[in-house]
């Protein structure tokens, strides 16, 4: 490129000893430096290899804005009246600190009647209105604000939710106690589930164990029974594999994914389950 | 402002300079010092005999410390509600908190600021300023005390030769906290959150154990069996990024060199022993110095100090005094 230079006046040597010593530092520091990094790269393999993805708390961003914005300081696990939020471990990678939802555990039953956890959020991973920025999926978008049973009677039926989490899917009909045109009685769940829910003949305000509260229905209705959201859910006559006609929970436009259904199906594994980031497809 | 710019360096990794000029009132004090040896070696010896080992400091720092966690543990344990979240952001009576590391790395890989986020990184910066930026190293992390603990175990091991210290260059650190503000800009993801223990002890303690601390234990043997206190001095942004912000701090601990034997205990106690070249004789310009933003105000010093030569004070107020 250039021409070659005289080479500059040579600082002072340094000693032989002292110069090895600067270079083994400078190494053991570069390879410090490369340890750490490649360590915390790891953290990509389970985002990246994630096989079903996790359900967020209402009101979260997509995925891979969610995992950006999150703090990871759990002020959404402390508002939360029945514990439904999680924090990931190190096991998910990136996604550490991150909360997440397991609804077969513990649903969000939307108990503290809004949704505090958005309101709790101090970054917006949580949010009511989403900047415009960030994309809405195709599907995501509920048709209109959900109305929250529990408040139906009041001058504000509505939760501020503008996309839903998940949708719901009869994913076990085989196993669905209603297709099977059974009833069911008893409790809803075995007796050492530590699943709470809300139930406005109990105490509107008081999630109590769902093992608490049994039930005697003659056909099995406890996914639409228990939905904490207006229209969501119903039992609908539908025509079988065979061409017989039964009654069938069917999941409509207006489910957020909280997965209330999946918790209190009496079924083992749920018949109903939540697909998480799903979003919503006319049938 | 050139001192300034030599501590901030300091910081960032840069070898401590000898003074280029030294003033003729620590000219003097050198000179009365050492005009008699007898005398010197009688001073040095009366002040080491007279020495009340105290950990007022340390004592002092520790009841804050686990006071600040055991308050984010009780606020969820007990519903008390005063201090929610965790280190990484929190609500003390309703005020947004953010930690400013943590808010910074969400704000490169988000690439976007909600005015929550702006309100608390501001308290938060706010009260660094205030109290100096790496305060909140050895005053609140509670990876500082784990560390602290397991160092003296280090120390130990150095002592009886199991163990040899493995020294890395302390600009190691500044060459992390620019690849982690790289990484999460380029990735999009908080990648440091992974694997910091701040983080991951806050939540540990709050929300209850698990796989994270496995790491936060091997980090541990690290510095143990390996290099001592290598998280915090050569590999953690959060302690540059307070530092930087403390750089502007009117609370810091000074030193005196008039009444310094330069005898070095302070430097064998100290993290960041770099911020503590000034008690070299020789290396103070000036009668009393600060220490820089690379000190953590933990107080080590100035319970080991035998002569009270290192103080805390705040900039400008004991000249007023």
């Amino acid at each position: 490129m250039s021409e070659n230079k005289p080479a500059p006046a040579k600082k002072p040597a340094m000693s032989i000893e002292k110069a090895q010593k600067a270079r083994r530092k400078f190494l053991h520091s570069a390879g410090l430096t490369g340890a750490v990094i490649g360590l915390s790269l790891l953290g990509y393999i389970p985002v990246t290899s994630a096989k079903t993805p996790r359900l967020r708390p209402p009101g979260a961003l997509n995925e891979s804005d969610f995992l950006s914005s999150c703090i990871k300081c759990g002020q959404c696990v402390q508002v939360c009246p029945v514990q439904a939020i999680k924090l990931g471990d190190l096991k998910d990678g990136f996604g550490v600190g991150v909360p997440h939802i397991d609804a077969r555990e513990q649903a969000c039953d939307f108990s503290c009647d809004a949704v505090q956890c958005i309101l709790a959020c101090p970054t917006g991973s949580l949010t009511y209105k989403k900047p415009g920025f960030l994309n809405i999926r195709e599907g995501a978008l509920l048709a209109a604000a959900p109305i929250l049973k529990a408040k139906e009677k009041d001058a504000e039926p509505t939760l501020n939710l503008k996309e839903r989490i998940g949708v719901a899917r009869l994913a076990r009909p085989e196993s669905c106690l209603a297709v099977q045109g059974k009833g069911f009685k008893g409790e809803a769940r075995s007796g050492s589930f530590k699943g709470k829910m809300r139930y406005m003949d109990v105490d509107r305000w008081k999630p109590i164990p769902v093992r608490e509260h049994p039930y005697d229905v003659p056909l099995c209705d406890l996914c639409v029974r228990e939905c904490p959201v207006k229209d969501a859910i119903a039992l609908k006559p539908v025509k079988g594999a065979d061409g017989v006609e039964r009654m069938t929970p069917v999941v409509l436009e207006p489910c957020v994914g909280c997965g209330v259904c999946e918790m209190i199906c009496p079924a083992e594994p749920a018949a109903i389950v939540i697909d998480a980031q799903a979003t919503w497809k006319e049938a | 402002m050139s001192r300034f710019t030599d501590l901030f360096m300091g910081m960032l990794g840069a070898a401590p300079k000898k003074p280029k000029k030294i003033s003729e009132r620590v000219q003097k004090i050198m000179f009365l010092k050492y005009e008699d040896k007898d005398r010197y070696i009688k001073e040095k010896l009366h002040a080491r005999a007279h020495h009340d080992v105290s950990h007022k400091w340390r004592n002092r720092r520790w009841a804050v410390l686990i006071a600040t966690n055991l308050l984010f543990v009780l606020s969820f344990w007990l519903d008390i509600q005063l201090l929610e979240g965790s280190l990484t952001a929190s609500r003390f009576a309703g005020f947004h908190l953010i930690d400013l590391n943590s808010a910074l790395q969400i704000m490169l890989a988000h690439k976007h600021i909600i005015v929550n986020l702006f309100i608390g990184t501001f308290t938060v910066f706010l009260l660094w300023v205030l109290l100096g930026g790496r305060t909140f190293c050895s005053w609140v992390c509670p990876y500082h005390l784990v560390s602290e603990l397991t160092e003296k175990l280090h120390l130990m091991l150095v002592d009886r030769k199991i163990v040899t210290d493995h020294e890395f260059h302390r600009g190691t650190r500044t060459v992390f906290w620019a690849l982690f503000a790289l990484l999460a800009i380029v990735t999009g993801y908080t990648v440091f959150e992974t694997l910091s223990p701040t983080g991951i002890l806050s939540r540990a303690l709050i929300y209850g154990p698990g796989l994270a601390l496995g790491w936060v234990g091997l980090l541990l043997l690290f510095e143990v069996f390996y290099s001592r206190r290598a998280w915090c001095r050569y590999i953690c942004p959060i302690g540059l990024t307070y530092g930087a912000v403390g750089s502007i701090s009117p609370l810091q601990i000074t030193y005196h060199v008039e009444h310094c034997f330069h005898e070095g205990d302070c430097r064998k106690v100290c993290l960041v022993p770099h911020v503590l070249e000034v008690t070299v004789k020789g290396r103070a310009s000036d009668e009393t110095m600060g220490l820089g933003p690379d000190c953590t105000r933990c107080g080590l010093c100035v319970d080991v100090c035998p002569t009270g030569a290192l103080r805390f004070e705040v900039k400008g107020l004991s000249k007023l005094l």
